[in-house]
């Protein structure tokens, strides 16, 4: 158990740099999920913290001690794979024991400790099998239970669900949660599944290019998203995003009129979720629906601004909707607008 | 349509009978050599002296398989057995060895002259030993390796086929498993014994019985260095119980011997044919 | 998914790679030492020697530069060794190959025996070279030959110890036979991966047995023809030493002296060094243009 503690971490792969400077403390049994879509250098900055890529620059340190120049082996980290990455011709007591094996523990110490951590993930009845006689389910369990079993200070999870199908996926969410929240254990947790980030996370980092757009709670990061980009990425539907200007005390769309509560002068960017969106006959937006979508406790209706904008309402209950161009009026709480910089694309307020 | 298309997939009725005496015809084609062999080493030289010979089988398999064992023409076909075993063994095992080495040190390190090592390893990929027979028999020569095992072995594992075949298997093993063994704290000799050499079982004994019979086969390199007839191997020795100018060969003997030369290599294909396909098939690709 | 986000490497490079120099170069030594050893040096001194002529007693070369080369492109006997060359191989490789393909298709029809065929049919795979020559030799020797006896007894006088031709179908023949095998596993193996949808489509649109063969799965084998095509030829310029040195050895008037048979008698038997250096040199450059050829289809192979 250790805290870990990223200090403007930098990663360059010859002149280009794929992380550009990320830093978080994360506390002693902290779960920390890294969100961001394919290519935004989680799993490169994951891997820095695993020692198996280098730090170009800045400083990591696990439990209050540098470790930018340590083996995977001496920071005390267990890491589970998105393969899994079982040693096929090993059986499941094998692949949990063999980081044992390898310090030197006695061989009755090891088959102890495989045999705990065995029932703790009702593998038991597994650790002869081979990793091919697995399901998907157990692989991971075995995976999972091979970085148990070392009790790390630090857990290390790279997209480790993604392999499993949609239901085994929920129901190993929770498990992991379950297990790192009993072991008390740091936790850092890639993944590009934002459902998986706002269930799993004490705290997020949401990152975008190289760069952690937003460090912050689920919660935290949905209500006041730093960026545009956090506040696109994070919420499904996705965020709405409009241009709009502030001139007269009001907030201009198009040649719609809404209140203008961060008193936002000039062009900005206007964030509005559409389950924040409430039907309203004389409310400001107008919303030419083009295609409802009943999923039973909301409907979506996608369609169009007066000035052609795409835009999405997501209304609580059954919404009758006939074929095509019928107009629609919403409002929004002003506490529900959010802003944004059209350059920077940061939060204004 | 559909009796059509179980047709193509299987041919039925006449078709299917056809195929079959098709496949019969070639198989017969393709064994009658070995098969006239086998006859003529198992009945009397004047049996065959006098054409034709019989088509079947006679009663001499004992006297003329003992007689080539024990005393042969030259030396005693036991003895050349024995050196082919040693050389193919030596050649398979050698090739083995040092080509799971280099492979691993080209695919999991990266060191200095790393690029330049692998070019000059793989440059070796196809050059048979008979374009360079010369300077290596001088070499060998040289070092007086002339009618030494050595002398079989070594300049036959100086093929970069094995390393080849090993670093495209390396390869495809994934990046993870090395990764997990580094969390788990395998240092690079530790990886090979531990994870490495268990996973290529199966490619190693591939690779085993194609060397094997690389090896067995070899005629013009003992045909150059091994003077002594006890150093023969029994592929080359067989041409070497030719008398030379217009006296009769001791023909049952010689089929005897050429018989005995192929049991080995074709036990070892039939036996293993799965493991020998594959590892024909992935040795060439 | 996972892995769009990591950097992009080299396809042929693993991703991860240990620490340190010293423990990959120990690794390496081995197969680098003996190939500089058993293959360099002597391929170096193959070059070296080629630029030389030794006097009579062997004593002293004097440098002649291209010379042995000029000489050997001049002397008709070692072009005519060229083009018995080019003829052998190509003959080998129809011979080996055809009935290779044929035998593949006929047994790729019957799904239940195939395996039983393809026992059957690979032992002569596992017979040397030089074994096969003797047993060839032995069929259609002049005194004691069964085939030989019995196109005595149709008329034809078989003798492939005078007649060129007999003796360049008999190497042939023998050379080819252990081939027939090798390539029937590989157009087989090559034949089973066919989907079978893509047949059943032909099928569904008309095509019958023949006409899908050469339409539909002939040009679906071109990658392992093509592969079969480089190998055999690698194989009748290369490892048919053994045929010819028991067959013929050579003859008759040098009708079967391929090259490589040629670099063995001019060497060792006529001890004639600076040509035959110069014969290998000319090789190394052959197998270097078949070893570029065949590294194209492997490096092709491995990347998709």
């Amino acid at each position: 158990m250790a805290t870990v503690e990223l200090d403007d971490i930098k990663k360059r792969f010859g002149s280009t740099e794929v992380i550009k400077g990320v830093s978080i403390n994360v506390a002693d049994g902290e779960f920390i999920v890294i969100v961001g879509p394919s290519g935004c250098g989680k799993s490169t900055l994951l891997r820095m913290v695993a020692g198996l890529e280098t730090i170009t620059e800045g400083e990591l340190r696990i439990g209050g001690t540098r470790a930018n120049d340590l083996e995977p082996m001496d920071r005390d980290i267990a890491m589970v794979f998105q393969n899994y990455a079982l040693y096929p011709h090993m059986s499941v007591a094998q692949n949990m024991g063999y980081g044992l094996r390898i310090k030197g523990l006695p061989k009755a110490e090891i088959a102890a400790k495989v045999q705990g951590v065995a029932e703790l993930l009702q593998l038991t009845e597994l650790l002869d099998r081979k990793p091919k006689q697995l399901s998907g389910g157990q692989r991971q369990r075995v995976a999972m239970g091979r970085a148990i079993v070392r009790e790390p200070k630090v857990f290390l999870f790279d997209e480790p669900l993604s392999n499993l199908d949609a239901k085994l996926r929920v129901q190993m969410r929770l498990e992991i949660r379950e297990l790192q929240a009993k072991l008390g254990i740091t936790a850092l947790y890639v993944t590009h599944d934002q459902v998986e980030a706002m269930t799993m996370a004490d705290r997020m980092i949401v990152m975008n290019e190289g760069i952690a757009e937003q460090i912050g709670t689920p919660l935290d990061v949905y209500e006041r998203p730093a960026s545009l980009f956090a506040a696109q990425f994070i919420g499904s539907p996705s965020m709405n995003v409009v241009e709009a200007e502030g001139r007269d005390g009001a907030l201009h769309v198009g040649d719609m009129r809404l209140p203008n509560p961060a008193a936002a002068q000039g062009p900005v960017m206007l964030g509005l979720r559409p389950e924040h969106l409430v039907p309203d006959p004389d409310g400001p937006i107008a919303l030419q629906v083009q295609l409802a979508e009943p999923l039973g406790a909301n409907t979506l209706l996608h369609g169009k601004l007066p000035d052609g904008t795409a835009f999405t309402a997501s209304l609580a209950g059954v919404h009758n909707v006939g074929h095509g161009g019928e107009a629609l009026r919403l409002s929004v709480t002003p506490e529900h607008m959010h802003f944004f910089d059209k350059t920077t694309r940061r939060r204004l307020t | 349509m559909a009796g059509e298309i179980t047709g193509m997939v299987e041919k039925r009725g006449f078709g299917l009978w056809l195929t079959h005496l098709v496949m019969i015809a070639g198989v017969l084609v393709i064994f009658f050599p070995i098969w006239l062999a086998f006859v003529a080493s198992t009945v009397t030289q004047p049996q065959i002296v006098q054409p034709p010979m019989p088509i079947w089988p006679g009663d001499q398999f004992i006297e003329n398989y003992t007689a080539a064992l024990v005393s042969g023409v030259n030396v005693p076909v036991a003895v050349m057995l024995g050196n082919s075993l040693v050389m193919a063994v030596g050649i398979a095992v050698g090739k083995i060895i040092i080509s799971l080495l280099s492979a691993f040190a080209i695919v999991y390190f990266r060191f200095p002259a790393r690029n330049l090592f692998f070019w000059l390893i793989f440059l070796t990929l196809m050059l048979p030993v008979e374009v360079r027979i010369v300077p290596t028999y001088e070499v060998i020569a040289g070092f007086g390796m002339l009618n030494s095992y050595s002398g079989l072995i070594f300049p036959l594992i100086a093929s970069a086929t094995a390393t080849f075949l090993f670093r495209q298997f390396f390869l495809t093993i994934p990046d993870e498993l090395a990764e997990a063994a580094r969390v788990d704290g395998a240092r690079p000799m530790r990886f090979f014994w531990d994870i490495l050499l268990p996973m290529s079982r199966t490619n190693i004994a591939a690779l085993f019985v194609i060397l094997f019979i690389y090896g067995w086969n070899q005629y013009l390199w003992p045909l150059l260095i091994t003077t002594d007839p006890s150093m023969n191997t029994i592929v080359m020795g067989i041409k070497q119980m030719f008398p030379s100018g217009d006296d009769v060969a001791d023909w049952p003997v010689i089929m005897a011997t050429s018989i005995l030369a192929m049991i080995p290599p074709v036990l070892v294909v039939i036996s293993m044919q799965k493991l020998f396909i594959r590892g024909l098939v992935d040795s060439e690709k | 998914m996972g892995a769009g986000d990591r950097p992009l490497y080299p396809r042929m490079e693993k991703r991860v790679t240990f620490k340190g120099w010293l423990l990959p170069l120990c690794l390496i030594a081995p197969q680098v030492f003996i190939s500089a050893v058993f293959f360099f040096y002597p391929a170096g001194q193959a070059v070296w020697q080629s630029l030389f002529i030794p006097d009579p007693f062997g004593l002293s070369s004097q440098f002649v530069g291209l010379e042995n080369f000029e000489y050997l492109l001049g002397d008709p006997f070692y072009r005519a060794s060229f083009i018995t060359t080019a003829i052998f191989s190509t003959l080998v490789t129809l011979a080996a190959m055809i009935p290779a393909l044929f035998l593949a298709v006929m047994a790729d029809r019957l799904v239940k025996s195939a395996g039983v065929y393809r026992t059957l049919l690979i032992w002569p795979y596992a017979v040397a070279p030089a074994v096969a020559g003797v047993l060839w030799l032995f069929m259609f020797n002049t005194r004691v030959g069964v085939v030989a006896w019995y196109l005595g007894q149709l008329g034809y006088d078989w003798n492939h110890v005078l007649n060129e031709g007999e003796a360049m179908g008999l190497v042939v023949v023998a050379s080819a036979w252990g081939r027939i095998s090798y390539n029937f596993l590989f157009f087989f193996a090559a034949l089973q991966a066919v989907p079978r949808s893509i047949i059943e489509a032909a099928a569904i649109d008309g095509a019958r047995f023949w006409r899908r063969f050469f339409t539909i799965v002939l040009p679906l084998l071109s990658p392992t023809t093509f592969f079969l095509l480089v190998v055999n030829i690698v194989y009748a310029f290369f490892e048919t030493f053994g045929v010819i040195h028991t067959i013929t050895s050579g003859g008759p008037q040098q009708a079967t002296t391929i090259l490589v048979y040629k670099v063995f008698s001019d060497g060792f038997v006529g001890q004639d060094l600076g040509s035959s250096a110069a014969q290998s040199v000319i090789l190394l450059v052959v197998v270097g243009l078949l070893t570029v050829l065949q590294f194209k289809y492997v490096e092709k192979r491995v990347h998709y």
